[in-house]
């Protein structure tokens, strides 16, 4: 199993080869389209975490000692920093989770996705995963 | 012509390396350099409280609040200058109306508004009616976007007290028909209050042609600042109602008895306004009265049917709110994309829309759609700027299909 800290350097590399951000986006865009499907069964209301623009569901799952998480949204671009917050979280182990910083966010300029202004969630999304992980790291 | 955009400091903004081209101007629009300066003077030399000190400053700024307040009587062509009251905006001018009918509506009466009204026009009625037993009633809206007249008529009677109604539907673009629906208000014996907040800087306003009761806009989308609104109302019933704040300014005689309440306007303007604002605001005011609103809605006008053609030009793009007689806003969705999606790449792109449900959640459920992206002019836009958008849009579009 990789860490979240490899993970996250793979992440910071592959980005650091597009020099604009219609490559940035473009691949985005991709990882979004690429991402598992949420089934039906999972994306209930009481999965939806609310975003004033961008509606994002997120589902966990324990599996054995570590969390997977699935989840999905309706606007592409949301998507894709989804598909890279579970490849980064997913399968570790709840106290990790819990600690991780998300640096690499912030190191490929996509920080604004998460700011508040911008309406669509994944704030909101990256708290949801670690409450989770609290969760059954006391269960 | 003089390039108007030369006259709005703010418009020779760089994003992402590209010229900011404006299109949100539904929500805000840009400050015009005199209402900028305007502040900064206010600040430099003439600060003090107003109606309140014998000395130099207080006399200055007392006279120039004023003189604003003559200009935004001529601007809508009020009877009198007390007609006219200051408040924080348009929310703050429907909730100050609002709260005075809550002490006078009793149960059993009823208020009209629309399906198309802005959640600021909705929210406070609501309020009035849980304080009241007042019953609220929804005038429908069309495929179109356009109020259902013949239902308004079935719902109007003498049970009605008031209509609150949007001029220009902030959503939709719609300009409603409201001097129509005055008169039909009026047979039934119900005031009426426009919500003017998307019409005051893009149609001409003659509340005594229209024979309006109540009228309310903002300064902030009429190239004035923020914090700074109106609330038109007849004398005789702005006379009539309760009064709302309590506090200085407001008052006759205060004793612990007994307070007596000030005349109109200071009726309704309890604790120091927004002096700057207002002042500023009418610099504003100086600048549509001088290029005149006709001109600019011609521009406008101009602007509106260029966007709409080329927006109809493009495969899969939906325009919600096709009615005749529109202002310069255009909602439309994409197929299969999601208006966020739309807006993230745009704003990349340099051009400023704005997505989501405007504050207009009724108008979303009747479409049946989560959001739309809005473009609105104001007359510093260019039809250059509207070529530029759809080239990212289209742009946008198919990176995103
Ligand atoms: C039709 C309409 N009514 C009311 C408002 C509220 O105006 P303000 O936020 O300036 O109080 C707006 C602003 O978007 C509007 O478009």
């Amino acid at each position: 199993m990789k860490s979240i800290q490899n993970i996250e350097e793979e992440i910071v590399e592959e980005f650091s080869m597009f020099d604009s951000w219609i490559d940035k986006y473009d691949y985005l865009i991709d990882l979004g389209k690429s991402l598992d499907i949420l089934k039906d069964e999972f994306k209930i209301k009481e999965n939806i975490i609310a975003g004033c623009q961008s509606q994002v569901w997120l589902h966990a799952e324990n599996k054995n000692d570590t969390i997977e998480y699935h989840a999905d949204s309706d606007a592409i671009m949301t998507k894709g920093i989804i598909a890279l917050l579970i490849r980064v979280l997913s399968n570790q182990r709840p106290n990790d989770i819990i600690d991780a910083k998300l640096d690499f966010i912030k190191t490929i300029g996509l920080e604004e996705q998460l700011s508040q202004t911008r309406a669509n969630g994944l704030k909101s999304m990256i708290k949801q995963m670690k409450i989770y992980a609290l969760a059954y790291k006391h269960n | 012509m003089i390039d108007p955009k030369k006259s709005f400091p703010i418009l020779e903004t760089i994003v992402n390396e590209n010229k900011l081209i404006y299109f949100d101007n539904a929500a805000t629009t840009q400050k015009h350099h005199s209402v900028i300066d305007e502040i900064t003077k206010f600040y430099n030399k003439e600060n003090s409280n107003i109606h309140r000190g014998v000395h130099y400053l207080s006399q200055l700024s007392t006279k120039k609040f004023e003189e604003s307040r003559v200009a935004v009587k001529n601007f809508i062509n009020a009877k009198h200058n007390h007609e006219i009251i200051f408040t924080r905006g348009t929310t703050d001018s429907i909730n100050l109306l609002a709260s005075c009918y809550s002490k006078i509506l009793k149960s059993g009466d009823e208020i009209i508004i629309s399906e198309m009204e802005h959640h600021s026009n909705i929210v406070p009625w609501q309020m009035c009616c849980e304080n009241t037993g007042a019953k609220l009633k929804i005038v429908p809206i069309t495929e179109l976007g356009e109020l259902d007249l013949n239902e308004f008529k079935n719902l109007v009677s003498s049970k009605t007290k008031l209509v609150s109604i949007t001029h220009i539907s902030n959503s939709l673009g719609t300009i409603n028909p409201i001097k129509k629906i005055i008169n039909l208000s009026h047979e039934n014996g119900a005031k009426v209050l426009i919500d003017g907040a998307q019409a005051a800087a893009h149609v001409n306003v003659d509340v005594q042609d229209l024979n309006v009761d109540y009228y309310c806009f903002s300064a902030h989308k009429l190239y004035g600042p923020t914090g700074v609104g109106v609330l038109y109302g007849k004398e005789d019933l702005l006379n009539h109602l309760p009064p709302y704040q309590g506090g200085g300014e407001m008052i006759q005689e205060v004793t612990f008895e007994k307070t007596t309440y000030a005349c109109l306007p200071h009726k309704f303007e309890a604790g120091t306004p927004n002096i700057g604002g207002v002042i500023a605001f009418k610099k504003a005011i100086d600048f549509l009265a001088e290029t005149k609103v006709e001109t600019m809605k011609k521009h406008e006008d101009h602007l509106l049917n260029y966007a709409t053609e080329s927006l109809n030009n493009i495969n899969g793009i939906r325009i919600i709110g096709t009615s005749k007689k529109k202002s310069a806003i255009i909602s439309f969705t994409v197929e299969n994309i999601h208006h966020y999606d739309l807006g993230l790449i745009l704003d990349k792109m340099g051009v400023a829309i704005r997505t989501g449900h405007h504050c207009t959640q009724p108008v979303m459920k009747k479409f049946n759609i989560a959001g739309t992206s809005r473009v609105s002019f104001a007359y510093y836009n260019t039809t250059e700027e509207i070529d530029y958008f759809i080239l990212a849009l289209k742009k946008a579009i198919k990176m995103l299909s």
